[in-house]
């Protein structure tokens, strides 16, 4: 028999306290606790549906210097996830049945959290042609999400090729928008301050033009299109209106985008170098209100571990991207929630819901009554914490928060009603 | 005040018959002044042995912050000018021309710099002020005034061209 | 406390005049027989140089050894950072050696501030080229250069005075330090570029821009011409090189529009015939070798002030 969890006057979604019963896996009715339940006194807890990210790099195989799955979904537990989405950039690609049922396997015996692997777009990430799709969605891993993240699918006829098979399996396309041509050695958002530090541009445009072919193709064919890590005020104006003209679109933006501007590059410290580059404060804004009024749908971390020499070193030699699993829902809570803009259920839809319906995951995102998978998180909005790299449970410590203070902490996240982290820590 | 303008004067004028009766005349002499009040100071001896003589005696400046060996006890100093008149300093009797005689490691510097720039047949000192105190075993050929001064006090030089007036004054105590 | 040279930008007006005026005295160095000072002596000065580049390691080795310091030179090739090793174990080597100085000029920008803060080494960092972000040394003799010609060596000298700058700006890191230098001292600068090689954002700079070079000549008192690459062409940034030189280059015919007293510059190394014709780069009003001379003395300037003392005199915060 496994242990019982009797949640005592918590904020379900910030609304008036009550009591949970995670039992045998699912949320039961707190009256029928039996004696033997732990109970946990969450007075001044929220909760909320056990987090889903979309995008996420685990980096196993290959790259096990930087994370592992193991690692990965212990740091994604911390954050409140109980499901993680890993991109196919690994090494060998997850372009095959093979490797994402390898992912998916080295996920369920972690057991930190659930591991969806996405599948790869091109064989090899290469953009030259369609990698077998069809494989990895009839595998163990049934891939729904399949990305060449990292590189943009950018060949139009590929893009329309790829968005058209994946309907037979109710599949969706999640596209890097990159231009690569107009981003040949970009280093950081083009603008003003590029120019004067001397370090290749990264233009709006290059992410935008992508974004608009996009949702064009995908209004053609007919199929659902997910766009990744959004970073411009231009980007959010053509996904609204792609969805004003009911394009099936989904866009979903990062922590860091929310929250941190191109400013910080005046540094040249590469702790902030990440791909698509941090923008400016226009940018950022029109994101917040992009993600308070549903144009962005999700919110998911990219989070991108990378060893230290690969960021202890010159801007142009570092390499790209930002860990966020653990600040992720702190950063929600400061740029949206403490800023009016969004309240605790509009978290949980961009946080659980909607990622669980785009990656079409049955067993997350379902909201916190009675009947449910005991997928829970709770989370102590009161609390503060500073942001130490040392304490991360990533194997990783390229975080751009070192030293910041953050609002909010993750105080258990249950996988199925099985503790993953209790009182802050990892059970 | 211990040296008005007028002293001054004079004591120019009889330092300027003494290094011209000491050499026999202006022939292979060049005047070098340490910036900043040495220069003003070489160029007026200048002026009253080209009156008695009628012969320009050669002018020009040291600056001596490159060799001073107190250099690292400080930030960076800015350097002064330093000219060479035309003709060099090789074979001429070269003569140091400063406001005040101290420890006597400005002189000391200064023969440092002209060692770097050639040969002199003799180097003389012409100094304004002796205040005694030296560190180092210098000694000047032409004293406009002995001046015996405790180490607390302050001895200030004035000269017109870089101040206001010409005068020499003794401060009491450092800083005041 | 350790200061350093990284950018144009950290020069006040007054360390850029100090810079100018000691750097006039250095200059009279090289008419002595004894072309030595030993103000820099015990001092170990290190060329760090990753990419190559002899005319501007061999002038920074001329200023250190003419200072009296120690030179070690460090370059990219047939050492071990041909072999893929980091900056920051090249340093911790060199910190370990004992430099007082290190001069660094590196592929990527921002490599010099990443070696001034990221506390490998205690040295004084001076910039000898960084990317496509800049080159302060270069500009410092160049605004000399000008300063002797146009400002009577006086402090205050290049006040008002107006100085076009020609051709690839996007790339140019000596384009970007002669900007911020030439606006602290008081002159009035206009980059002169086709609009595919002026960065965006360039409208935030302290300068004028046209794409016109022949409405800008006229009113100029130096014009500087900047190397462009041949190879630009395929990145598309002009079609020819044929094109460029028409509409940018400066001919005998474009040098005849050119006050009396204007001066032509360029900090090499040249392309003949494509930003600069024979015979302008060889006339009367070209200081371009002089340039080349003036470049010792400066930098034995910016070495003294920053290394001759016991804390440096000009320079950035640590």
């Amino acid at each position: 028999m496994s242990t019982s969890y009797l949640i005592k006057n918590v904020a379900v979604l910030g609304g008036t306290p009550s009591d949970l019963l995670l039992q045998d896996g699912v949320i039961r009715d707190a009256a029928d606790a039996p004696a033997d339940a732990e109970v946990i006194d969450a007075t001044g807890l929220i909760a909320l549906p056990g987090l889903v990210d979309l995008h996420t790099h685990l980096r196993e195989p290959g790259r096990e210097d930087a994370e592992t799955v193991d690692t990965g979904t212990q740091a994604a537990a911390l954050g409140g996830f109980t499901a993680v989405f890993a991109m196919a950039n690994t090494e060998p690609v997850a372009d095959t049945a093979g490797v994402v049922e390898q992912v998916w396997r080295l996920g369920r015996e972690a057991g930190h959290c659930d591991v969806y692997p996405i599948g790869a777009v091109t064989v090899g990430l290469q953009g030259e042609r369609l990698a077998e799709l069809g494989a990895m969605a009839d595998s163990a891993a049934r891939v729904r999400v399949f990305s060449d993240d990292g590189k943009c699918v950018s060949d139009a006829v590929l893009m329309r090729r790829a968005l058209e098979y994946v309907k037979a399996f109710d599949g969706v396309i999640a596209q890097h928008a990159q231009e690569p041509r107009l981003t040949e050695g970009a280093q950081m958002n083009e603008g003003e301050l590029s120019g004067r530090l001397g370090l290749a541009g990264w233009p709006a445009v290059a992410e935008e033009a992508i974004i608009a072919r996009d949702v064009l193709l995908a209004e053609h064919v007919g199929s659902r299109l997910h766009v990744c890590h959004v970073s411009t005020a231009g980007s959010v104006d053509i996904v609204r209106w792609a969805k004003s003209k009911g394009v099936d679109v989904t866009a979903e933006a990062c922590p860091h985008h929310l929250l941190l501007t191109d400013q910080l590059a005046a540094t040249y410290d590469p702790i902030y170098k990440v791909n698509p580059p941090l923008r400016s404060q226009t940018d950022v804004e029109a994101l917040r209100a992009g993600l308070a009024d549903g144009t962005i749908d999700i919110v998911a971390t990219d989070h991108a571990p990378h060893p230290h020499e690969d960021k202890d070193c010159e801007w142009a030699a570092a390499a790209f991207g930002m860990i966020g699993l653990e600040t992720a829902l702190s950063i929600v809570q400061q740029t949206m929630v403490d800023a009016g803009l969004l309240d605790w259920a509009g978290v949980a839809e961009r946080m659980s819901y909607a990622p669980a319906r785009i990656g079409r995951v049955a067993e997350h995102g379902r909201p916190i009554e009675v009947g449910e998978p005991a997928n829970v998180v709770l989370y102590d909005p009161a609390a503060t914490r500073t942001v130490d790299p040392s304490e991360s449970a990533s194997l990783s410590r390229n975080t751009p928060y070192r030293g910041m203070e953050l609002p909010g902490r993750v105080v258990a996240t249950f996988l199925r009603g099985k503790a993953t982290v209790l009182d802050g820590k990892l059970a | 005040m211990v040296l008005d303008a007028r002293d001054i004067t004079r004591a120019l004028t009889r330092i300027s018959h003494e290094i011209l009766e000491r050499n026999r005349g202006a022939g292979d002499l060049v005047l070098l002044g340490i910036p900043s009040r040495g220069v003003p100071l070489a160029r007026r001896i200048a002026e009253r042995m080209a009156a008695v003589e009628g012969f320009d005696v050669p002018v020009g400046s040291l600056d001596v912050t490159m060799y001073r060996d107190d250099l690292r006890m400080k930030p960076a100093r800015a350097l002064l000018p330093t000219q060479i008149p035309a003709g060099g300093i090789d074979g001429k009797v070269v003569v140091l021309v400063d406001d005040v005689l101290f420890s006597g490691r400005t002189i000391r510097a200064a023969l440092d710099a002209l060692n770097d720039i050639g040969r002199p047949k003799a180097v003389r000192l012409a100094v304004l002020v002796d205040r005694g105190h030296r560190e180092l075993p210098i000694r000047a050929d032409f004293v406009g005034k002995n001046l015996p001064t405790s180490l607390v006090e302050r001895v200030k030089v004035t000269l017109t061209g870089v101040d206001e007036t010409d005068a020499v004054t003794i401060q009491g105590v450092v800083g005041s | 406390m350790k200061r350093h040279l990284l950018s144009a930008a950290d020069l006040s007006r007054d360390d850029a005049e100090l810079v100018l005026t000691t750097a006039d005295e250095m200059r009279s160095l090289a008419d002595r027989p004894i072309k030595k000072l030993p103000a820099l002596r015990g001092r170990t000065v290190v060329n760090l140089f990753f990419e190559d580049s002899t005319r501007t390691r061999i002038s920074f080795e001329a200023a250190a050894k003419r200072l009296s310091a120690d030179v070690i030179n460090f370059s990219a090739k047939g050492s071990s950072l041909s072999k893929g090793e980091s900056l920051k174990d090249t340093a911790l080597t060199l910190e370990a050696m004992g430099a007082d100085a290190v001069v660094v000029r590196h592929g990527s920008s921002g490599a010099p501030h990443l070696l001034a803060h990221s506390g490998w080494v205690r040295s004084s960092v001076v910039n000898a080229g960084d990317g496509t972000h800049e080159h302060p040394t270069q500009a410092l003799l160049d605004a000399f250069t000008m300063w002797k010609h146009l400002g009577e060596s006086k402090p205050g000298g290049l006040e008002g005075r107006k100085v076009a700058i020609v051709g690839d700006v996007l790339h140019s890191r000596v384009a970007r330090s002669n900007a911020l230098l030439l606006q602290t001292l008081g002159a009035e600068v206009t980059l002169v570029a086709p609009p595919t090689l002026l960065p965006v954002g360039i409208e935030g700079w302290p300068v004028e821009t046209s794409y016109d070079l022949d409405s800008v000549l006229p009113k100029a008192d130096a014009v500087m011409m900047l190397r462009v690459q041949r190879e630009r062409m395929h990145g598309g940034f002009f079609p020819t090189a044929r094109e460029y030189s028409r509409r940018y280059g400066l001919d005998g015919k474009r040098m005849a529009m050119l006050q009396d007293h204007t001066i032509v510059m360029h900090p090499g190394p040249m392309v003949r015939g494509m930003e600069i014709t024979a015979d302008v780069a060889d006339s009367d009003r070209s200081v371009i070798v002089e340039q080349v001379t003036n470049g010792v003395a400066v930098r034995m300037a910016v070495l003294y002030l920053l290394l001759g003392g016991s804390e440096p005199a000009v320079g950035g915060e640590e």
